[in-house]
């Protein structure tokens, strides 16, 4: 049974004061310098709501641009606005901060998350109106509580504040008292997590043409980990955001691997669906608090706006072949292996040449790569470069020392199998995966043919080990043979050999007869 | 330069001497690998991390560099280097190197 992507949804949260009161560049320097001139001007440089969805890498990865639309807008990109539909486009949306607050009470099963009852009842009819509330998440959403209570357990209660345009709204309670796994500042990072999973998954199952009953399994690929003193790393986010999708046919579990972890998640979906195991398989991911703001120093150092002000989530739904969809190939899938190596050389021949030499393809017969599709528009101010442009090189060096290329063609190469980066910088977010909806759709509508996903990780920052960590796979365009192909044999080759054994059966008995 | 990374370098140096320590560096531009050598030579620009305020002028190199280049076996070069080489500015990253070795190394 092939396995295709059913759909996809790249989802956004723009949340500006998690910026200045989670992001851990900016908790950092109000431990080691309070007093620093950054954290005096951090708040002139957040953006707008308005700002954060007229920005082309947003639109580009919630589905409102193409990638190509992306490369006709003059670089950089922070100072120009485009024109699109806003909020909502073919993969997902940017839910503003006021919402995304609701929605994480909503999401909460403990009565961690408290909000001021003004503030609720200001927010609620505009969250009662967002395209994807059910009557289930309405149901959900509480009151909420005076603002002196809440006051109470931020101030002496360790609460984590949560706030909108500058004045505290809501809190996460800590959820034990001793327990370090379970405080106040973990638990808010966990239910960003969980929010930002769900408002993937609800996206993902709109995007999906299926019953959500077939939805019979969830894998959580994002950086959190939940659990108490006595299993850290215990889980599940991946069945925690099912239950508020209300996904009633599927269990789940989370897959962690860094940065990596969305392609390993997407390999294992697509075996568990190629096995027969699952009828469709979700993959989701929620975004990270910490990492907002993460390069605002050089942001602000620069006079630009603080460009890291979305938490970011995606999900994409695997499920069984049907003519239509792109295949994710799972016979050539590319791994970096214990032995592989941390030489960039290394980790892109494990990677890339690799399984292409299996099916005996070469580099150019991928039509793009989708590697660590991280947005220049912020990283190149913070002296990082262009990271999916430095992706592109390497293969591109890689193809000129197989011979595969000519070196005077290198930039060619990057210029046609290359892809300019729009994801944010949350981490998992970026690795591969961002690509997957555009990529099939140019799949489905015949522009491209095979299709590089390119998910890689370092696993030094756990402390566990040195490794470097990859997975790749490819999605190819469907050959619109449906389901007629098993284990490599057709129905009509079946058909041939058994209408070729009864004549040889009836030829026998004729024989026999005589 | 990662905060960890800098614990690391500070405690080599204490541990061996200045005098005895090489930075490799592996930046895949001249500003990366420039910021990641002064902060090895002058201490941490972004005052963050352990080696803010600390200059320890260490030798500071790019795996690229011709000084470090013809150290190496060809053969593990070959398969280690010669790729990324392909695709870096190596004049442009030697040049910003030499300016701040010229600048702030002690040794």
């Amino acid at each position: 049974m092939k396995p295709v992507i059913k759909g996809s949804a790249y989802v956004l949260a723009h949340v500006p004061e998690m910026v200045i009161y989670n992001g851990t560049t900016q908790t950092t320097e109000r431990v080691v310098n309070p007093e620093s001139e950054y954290l005096k001007e951090i708040r002139k440089h957040l953006r707008k709501y308005e700002d954060v969805l007229a920005y082309a890498p947003n639109q580009c990865y919630i589905g409102g641009i193409t990638p190509e639309e992306l490369k006709e807008v003059e670089f950089p990109w922070y100072d120009k606005q485009i024109e699109t539909n806003g909020r909502y486009n073919k993969f997902g949306e940017i839910m503003p901060e006021e919402e995304f607050l609701l929605l994480m009470q909503v999401v909460d099963e403990f009565d961690l998350v408290f909000l001021d009852k003004e503030f609720v009842a200001k927010v609620r009819p505009q969250f009662e109106k967002w395209e994807l509330v059910t009557d289930l998440m309405k149901g959900r959403l509480k009151e909420g509580h005076e603002l002196s209570e809440i006051e109470h357990l931020v101030n002496d209660e360790h609460a984590e504040g949560l706030y909108h345009e500058d004045k505290l709204v809501g809190c996460v309670r800590r959820a034990h008292d001793i327990d370090q796994n379970l405080n106040a500042h973990v638990m808010h990072e966990n239910m960003v997590s969980k929010a930002s999973s769900v408002l993937a998954l609800a996206h993902v199952v709109k995007n999906s043409d299926l019953p959500v009953e077939d939805i019979e399994y969830v894998i959580d690929c994002s950086e959190e980990a939940c659990g108490d003193m006595n299993q850290r790393g215990g889980g599940n986010f991946a069945k925690a955001a099912a239950e508020i999708v209300n996904l009633p046919s599927a269990s789940g579990s989370d897959t962690r691997s860094f940065c990596a972890a969305p392609s390993h998640a997407l390999v294992e979906a697509a075996a568990l669906v190629k096995a027969g195991v699952f009828k469709a398989v979700a993959v989701t991911a929620g975004g990270s608090t910490a990492k907002l703001g993460m390069n605002g120093k050089d942001h602000v150092k620069r006079d630009l706006p603080i460009l890291e002000d979305c938490l970011g989530g995606f999900a994409i739904v695997i499920a069984q072949d049907d003519g239509v969809n792109p295949i994710i190939d799972l016979d050539h899938v590319g791994r970096h292996a214990v032995g592989t190596g941390s030489a960039p050389q290394a980790v892109i021949s494990a990677l890339v040449t690799d399984p292409l030499d299996k099916a005996g393809l070469s580099v150019l017969d991928v039509d793009k790569f989708s590697p660590e599709m991280q947005n220049p528009d912020i990283t190149k101010p913070a002296g990082a470069g262009d990271v999916p442009l430095a992706n592109f090189k390497m293969i591109a060096a890689l193809a000129v020392k197989r011979g595969e290329l000519d070196r005077k063609d290198l930039n060619k190469f990057t210029e046609e199998h290359g892809l300019p980066g729009f994801a944010p910088t949350q981490g998992h977010i970026p690795s591969g995966a961002p690509y997957i909806g555009h990529a099939s759709e140019a799949l489905r509508n015949g522009e491209m043919k095979r299709v590089m996903i390119i998910g890689k990780g370092s696993l030094f920052l756990g402390r566990m080990t040195n490794l470097f960590d990859g997975i790749s796979f490819m999605l190819v365009k469907n050959d619109g043979q449906g389901e007629s192909e098993t284990a490599g044999v057709s129905k009509a080759e079946i058909r041939k050999l058994i209408g070729e054994s009864l004549r040889s059966f009836a030829e026998g008995i004729l024989q026999k007869e005589e | 330069m990662d905060l960890e990374n800098q614990k690391r370098v500070l405690g080599f140096t204490e541990e061996h001497g200045a005098e005895n320590i090489v930075v490799l560096l592996g930046a895949a531009d001249g500003e990366g690998a420039g910021l990641a050598a002064e902060t090895c030579m002058a201490g941490d620009p972004t005052f963050a991390g352990p080696l803010t305020g600390v200059s320890l002028g260490l030798r500071c190199y790019h795996v690229c560099e011709e000084e470090v280049k013809s150290e190496f076996d060809e053969a593990v070069y070959e398969e280690q280097v010669s790729m990324m080489e392909m695709v870096l500015d190596v004049d442009e990253i030697a040049e910003e190197m030499q300016e701040i070795r010229e600048e702030y190394c002690k040794f």
